[in-house]
């Protein structure tokens, strides 16, 4: 049997989360002493190849189908790979592209499916870790199917990049057409209106602790007096209380400032994707369980409205009424 | 055009709680419309607000305790649900993916609306496949991660906007029938009104069991079992500044300071 790991590419790039798969894979094969296979669907198939040409790879997948992703064409290749290649265990990306084609070749092909997986192990049966209730919980899901497919959280395995001596091998895999229900017709990104939070030194974060919309001025007197740069978690976008551009995590902007100062951020783990690599995390929040607190490297667990105002005072000012 | 809403109630778990084997005591769980489904809820009734749909239909999984939150769902303009539910149900751990599309795409069978919506993931369990995996089964066409989404005139196609990662959004035309997974914030839910709130209380709530669907209990046998659960271990490192927020403060203002990002 084999391991097979689907690729992820968008814009010319192989995305991190694919060397990410190609370490979990080359752990899972080698427990069960598999082989381990990796597919690449479209781009620059033949460049991937090489860069996704790591210790531990037996096989290289290549199937060109157009330049970018479309989850009809995915859907259909990896569901004929499957087919060619007969392998246990997919291993796929728990991305938003991931989840618009996974779920549908699981239903093709009655395979069970597991997703946002943090951890995999195998003891003769395959366990999978994930979370539940926000993260509050973390559960271990087990199969005793001999085939299943796993989709695996972004940046929770080190990427791989250990040169090796796979074989690539060309597959022509005929698409149907007349089950291509979709048409991608562009990318957009979000406007920014000359500010990019990820060029910032000092970010001032607010998440859903802010509660309303008028204790925003709160917070925007600190980035005065302070001369930080405003940026939110999700709630605050979703909301429209700040702009899109000003969302720091995986659907946002991914920064490093010096310091990221969290207020009122619980700290979810697609939050946490986009600003772990600052220099200096620090916490305002009222939960002392709060998931922040746990990758913070200063923190002060109290009301932010109480700790802000005085925190405005301390670098000179005077906090507005609230 | 018809829509069926395809929503949850999510099990939300309270900041303290004890595990006890595999399981977590009922007293430590508030039961909510899940998030994500709240937003496809409000764009299904904008599309029947704008004259582009004739009626909103809910569909959930779930035993009675739901029928609060489907009036919930029911208040903000929804015209009528259909719960499904079995004894065959309760006992469950993990409800499979496959189970639930196939009971899901029965009612979908039924209802035979154009376009189906539903939440990219709930927010108990965090699975975020059902609509695409729903969507393959009844070949419609899908489109997951919806942040934006516009009913051509011809009422053929749908053009979507997809949120990827990065602040990057997809455009793509999918054909309808549909289902597509929404993301939040793609509009703002409404809250429902008191009058709204009574009103619902008169709409039609059907239930359906698995014998009525045609099927039996072999439908929902999962090939995932649930081995364990534990509270995930802590790592942090972190100094906490302590004291009164004059004194804390006063700690946080120093350390800005000696990082260089503050001048005081």
């Amino acid at each position: 049997m084999s391991i097979l790991v689907v690729a992820e590419h968008r814009d010319g790039d192989l995305r991190d989360v694919s060397f990410e798969l190609l370490t979990a894979g080359v752990e899972l094969a080698s427990t069960l002493g598999d082989e381990l296979h990796v597919a690449i669907i479209n781009g620059d198939v033949d460049r991937f190849a090489a860069e996704l040409n790591s210790e531990g790879v037996s096989a290289i997948h290549t199937i060109d189908h157009g330049d970018e992703f479309n989850h009809d064409v995915y859907c259909q290749i990896v569901s004929a790979l499957c087919d060619r290649i007969d392998p246990s265990y997919v291993i796929t990306p728990n991305s938003v592209n991931g989840l618009d084609y996974v779920p549908a070749v699981a239903q093709g092909l009655d395979l069970p499916l597991i997703t946002n997986v943090v951890d995999v192990e195998h003891d003769g049966r395959l366990r999978a870790t994930r979370e539940m209730y926000g993260g509050k919980v973390e559960t271990s899901v087990g199969t005793e199917a001999e085939t299943a497919l796993l989709m695996l959280r972004p940046g929770e395995w080190p990427t791989t990049h250990e040169p090796g001596d796979a074989t690539v091998v060309s597959h022509e895999i005929e698409v149907d057409r007349d089950a291509v229900r979709s048409t991608v017709t562009g990318f957009d990104a979000v406007a920014a209106d000359g500010i990019d939070i990820s060029e910032a030194e000092f970010i001032v974060s607010i998440g859903r602790g802010i509660e309303d919309e008028d204790n925003l001025k709160l917070i925007e007197h600190l980035v005065d007096m302070t001369g930080g740069t405003l940026a939110a978690s999700r709630p605050i976008v979703d909301n429209d209380w700040l702009p899109a551009h000003r969302q720091v995590g995986q659907s946002g902007k991914t920064v490093t400032p010096t310091v990221y100062l969290a207020i009122g951020i619980s700290g979810a783990v697609q939050h946490v994707a986009g600003m772990k690599d600052s220099d200096i995390i620090v916490a305002i929040n009222n939960d002392s369980n709060a998931p922040i607190l746990d990758i913070a490297d200063y923190a002060i667990v109290d009301d932010l409205f109480d700790v802000v105002p005085e925190l405005i005072r301390e670098c000179g000012g005077e906090p507005p009424g609230v | 055009m018809k829509i069926l809403v395809a929503v949850k109630e999510v099990a939300e778990l309270a900041e303290q709680f004890d595990i006890s084997g595999i399981t977590i005591g009922e007293e430590y769980f508030q039961y909510d419309l899940n998030e994500w489904d709240s937003y496809a809820i409000e764009e299904a009734v904008q599309l029947n607000e704008a004259g582009l749909a004739d009626e909103v239909v809910i569909a959930t999984i779930g035993p009675e305790r739901s029928e609060e939150t489907i009036r919930t769902a029911l208040a903000k303009g929804a015209d009528r649900a259909v719960r499904v539910w079995d004894e065959a149900l309760d006992d469950i751990e993990v409800l499979d993916l496959h189970g639930k599309v196939e009971l899901l795409a029965a009612v979908v069978e039924h209802e035979e609306p154009d376009i189906v919506l539903t939440g990219v993931q709930a927010g108990d369990d965090q699975f975020g496949a059902t609509g695409v995996a729903l969507a393959e089964r009844l070949e419609f066409g899908w489109a997951a991660v919806v942040n934006d989404l516009e009913v051509d005139s011809s009422g053929e196609t749908i053009s979507v906007r997809r949120e990827l990662e990065g602040g990057i959004e997809e455009l793509a035309n999918v054909d309808v029938p549909a289902v597509l997974t929404i993301q939040t914030g793609i509009n703002d839910p409404r809250y429902a009104s008191l009058r709204s709130i009574r009103q619902a209380q008169r709409k039609e709530i059907t239930t359906l069991s698995l014998e009525e669907l045609g099927m039996n209990s072999s439908v929902v046998e999962s090939p995932l079992e649930l081995l364990g659960m534990a509270e995930p271990e802590t790592e942090g490192t972190a100094t906490y500044f302590e004291g009164e927020p004059e004194e804390s403060a006063s700690a946080l203002a120093s350390l800005l300071e000696g990082a260089g990002v503050v001048e005081i």
